[in-house]
């Protein structure tokens, strides 16, 4: 190689037309996030507006029969609703516990060899299908529950606190997996300066590095809130289909999802008013969890800017 | 407090902070029995791991035992069948599985690796649309697979591109699902490049774009494989969004076309058989399960070991 000829420029002479063309067609790569967002939020709304052409707010609202098929039909979306949150509730009351003393546990007192081993393992028992979890439910679950509890399942097999425990399953590795992230991210130096002065390895756990990592573990509760509340394969196959106002974890419900799932499946034909509750219920679910999903994501956010 | 220059500053400051917070917490009642409380603490601790591991060992092993009697080449061989259990199979599942999964990698490769690179490489994070895109990527991760299913349905299988009920239309809602889980692992894999790596390259004379494929690609590729393989398992799980786009149907053909009639899917199959009064075809439905779990779990052992395997130490 000879020495750089003076003059020739050091920038190129033309634009690099070749560079411009990748750069945009990777960029059209991450519009596509963008696109899909909004095809959902049109595929939801153009539906849900012929929805509300026939059926006023009032009745979707505070109606409390949902007979959507039913003749006179009646649309009270608080029946499918409350299966939602009483399966979600009973899914949090197992999962939160469980979640969150693993996630101590992980952090705070396993051995970095037993880490090494518990994280892969949650990592990929996070990738069982969750019809599995159904499966599960309503083979083993249910018969089992009420072999020991008689009477408690109303329906057999079908409770929303089986589908809740199964869920609950379900969810245990995201609280655990995202909560040990948030309260490893908190510095050493707390620890150590509370050890310092004395305080137990238990005072270190419950009131240095936990309550210094609670919006990471905050969002992590929500984030499963989330993932419960759009659960669709494991209540379709164990919470029934009857829809019951009732948060008793022994009552049959039907959920937002289940409905959706149900409906879908079934003989209704397109273009009747049944059809378009598919959407209706469904712009209902996707507000729900976006608001938990972004209030997630601005509190994870909020713990990474502290610590990192 | 004077400022002190350099981290021990910083770090004082957390472990004054610290201290802070254990001496607030300490004071009033000093704890008696410290040790015995930390040890039930701890046992709480194993405790709750314990019935976590159990749950899931629980649901393998039953899966297992119940799916025993159902354990034959039938499983793989036999199409789906109302009346008779004995002669109930996964074959059309297993096939339109296979064709789901071979549309949806044709199409999560491409757009989530570009994306990831685009969002890595060329976005300016500070720019508004730039973060845009971010935050819609994070929460299209979260948003119920359901919902991916009613896109489906009202753009895919009616609507603008009218489909009807064929695989390629579950082939675009799947990997439409599994896209962020691609482009969030391919963005962490890109991220771990040191820029080092990237300025010698461009100091040399590589354009930017050679830099990427030259150096920045190979670098990322085990932990875009890991992100690919994860997102793929995920695909290959998933059955509400399918329950939307038509794999409910009772199918016995053998070799779907993407284009033309209809289609099954291994967690749709296993859910029609669950969802049978007769036990004999619940026992099925737990076979499938067995099989399922065996294919996924080691998709996912392996893409854990590969990224622990290559993770680079620059």
């Amino acid at each position: 190689m000879g020495r750089p000829d003076p003059s020739r420029p050091l920038v190129a002479a033309s634009p690099r037309w070749g560079e411009r063309v990748i750069q945009v067609l990777l960029a059209g790569c991450a519009v596509i996030s963008v696109v899909t967002t909004t095809v959902i939020v049109i595929s939801l709304l153009t539906p849900t507006l012929g929805f509300f052409d026939e059926v006023s707010f009032g009745n979707f609202f505070s109606s409390d029969t949902w007979a959507p098929t039913g003749n006179p039909a009646s649309f009270g979306v608080l029946g499918v609703v409350m299966g939602t949150i009483s399966t979600t509730i009973w899914g949090l009351l197992f999962a939160i516990p469980i979640g969150l003393c693993s996630a101590i546990y992980l952090s705070e007192y396993a051995k970095p060899s037993v880490r090494r081993v518990v994280k892969p393992i949650l990592e990929i028992l996070a990738g069982i299908p969750t019809v599995a979890f159904g499966v599960f439910a309503v083979t083993f679950l249910s018969p089992e529950i009420g072999d020991l509890f008689p009477g408690f399942i109303k329906t057999p097999p079908f409770a929303a606190g089986i589908a809740g425990l199964a869920i609950g399953l379900l969810i245990v590795p995201i609280i655990a997996s995202i909560s040990d992230d948030a309260m490893r991210s908190v510095p050493g130096g707390l620890r150590e300066g509370a050890a310092a002065l004395g305080a137990t390895k238990l005072k270190i756990a419950t009131r240095v590095t936990f309550p210094a990592a609670i919006s990471g573990i905050v969002a992590s509760i929500v984030l499963a809130g989330s993932r419960a509340v759009g659960e669709t394969m494991v209540v379709l196959l164990a919470a029934g289909a009857t829809p019951n106002e009732t948060f008793d974890p022994g009552a049959s419900v039907l959920t937002m999802t289940a409905f959706i799932g149900r409906t879908a499946t079934g003989d209704i034909a397109t273009g009747t008013i049944a059809y378009d509750t598919i959407f209706a219920v469904g712009a209902l679910l996707f507000v729900m969890t976006l608001v938990m999903n972004l209030f997630a994501i601005r509190l994870v956010r909020r713990f990474r800017e502290v610590y990192e | 407090m004077p400022r002190m220059p350099g981290p021990m500053a910083e770090r004082t400051r957390l472990a004054t902070a610290g201290a802070h917070a254990a001496v607030v917490g300490n004071l009033g009642r000093q704890p008696r029995g410290d040790v015995w409380r930390g040890n039930l603490f701890f046992a709480l601790l194993l405790f709750a791991v314990g019935l976590a591991l159990l749950g899931l060992v629980a649901l393998i092993v039953q899966s297992a035992l119940k799916g025993a009697p159902a354990f034959s080449t039938d499983l793989f061989t036999e199409g789906p069948s109302r009346v008779n259990p004995d002669q109930a199979g996964f074959r059309p599942a297993i096939i339109g599985s296979l064709y789901l999964i071979a549309g949806v990698v044709l199409l999560i490769v491409p757009l989530g690796v570009g994306a990831a690179i685009y969002l890595e490489e060329y976005a300016d994070g500070t720019r508004w649309w730039n973060r845009v895109i971010e935050l819609n990527i994070q929460n299209l991760a979260a948003v119920p697979s359901i919902i991916y299913g009613i896109l489906g349905l009202a753009f895919f299988v009616r609507g603008p591109l009218d489909l009807n009920f064929v695989v390629a239309a579950g082939s675009l809602t799947l990997a439409l699902l599994v896209l962020p889980t691609v482009i969030l692992a391919a963005r962490e894999a890109i991220r771990a490049v040191p820029s080092s790596i990237r300025e010698g390259s461009l100091a040399l004379g590589a354009t930017q774009w050679q830099t990427i494929r030259r150096q920045v690609l190979p670098a990322s590729i085990p932990g875009i494989v890991t992100g690919v393989i994860l997102a793929v398992s995920r695909a290959l799980g998933e059955a509400a969004p399918l329950l939307l786009v038509g794999a409910a149907t009772f199918v016995t053909a053998d070799q779907p076309n993407p284009f033309e009639g209809g289609y099954t899917a291994m967690p749709v199959q296993i859910f029609n058989y669950a969802l049978q009064p007769q036990d004999e075809f619940r026992v099925i439905a737990a076979a499938g399960v067995v099989v399922m779990l065996i294919v996924l779990l080691a998709m996912n052992s392996f893409a854990v070991w590969l990224r622990n395997r290559y993770e680079q130490q620059w």
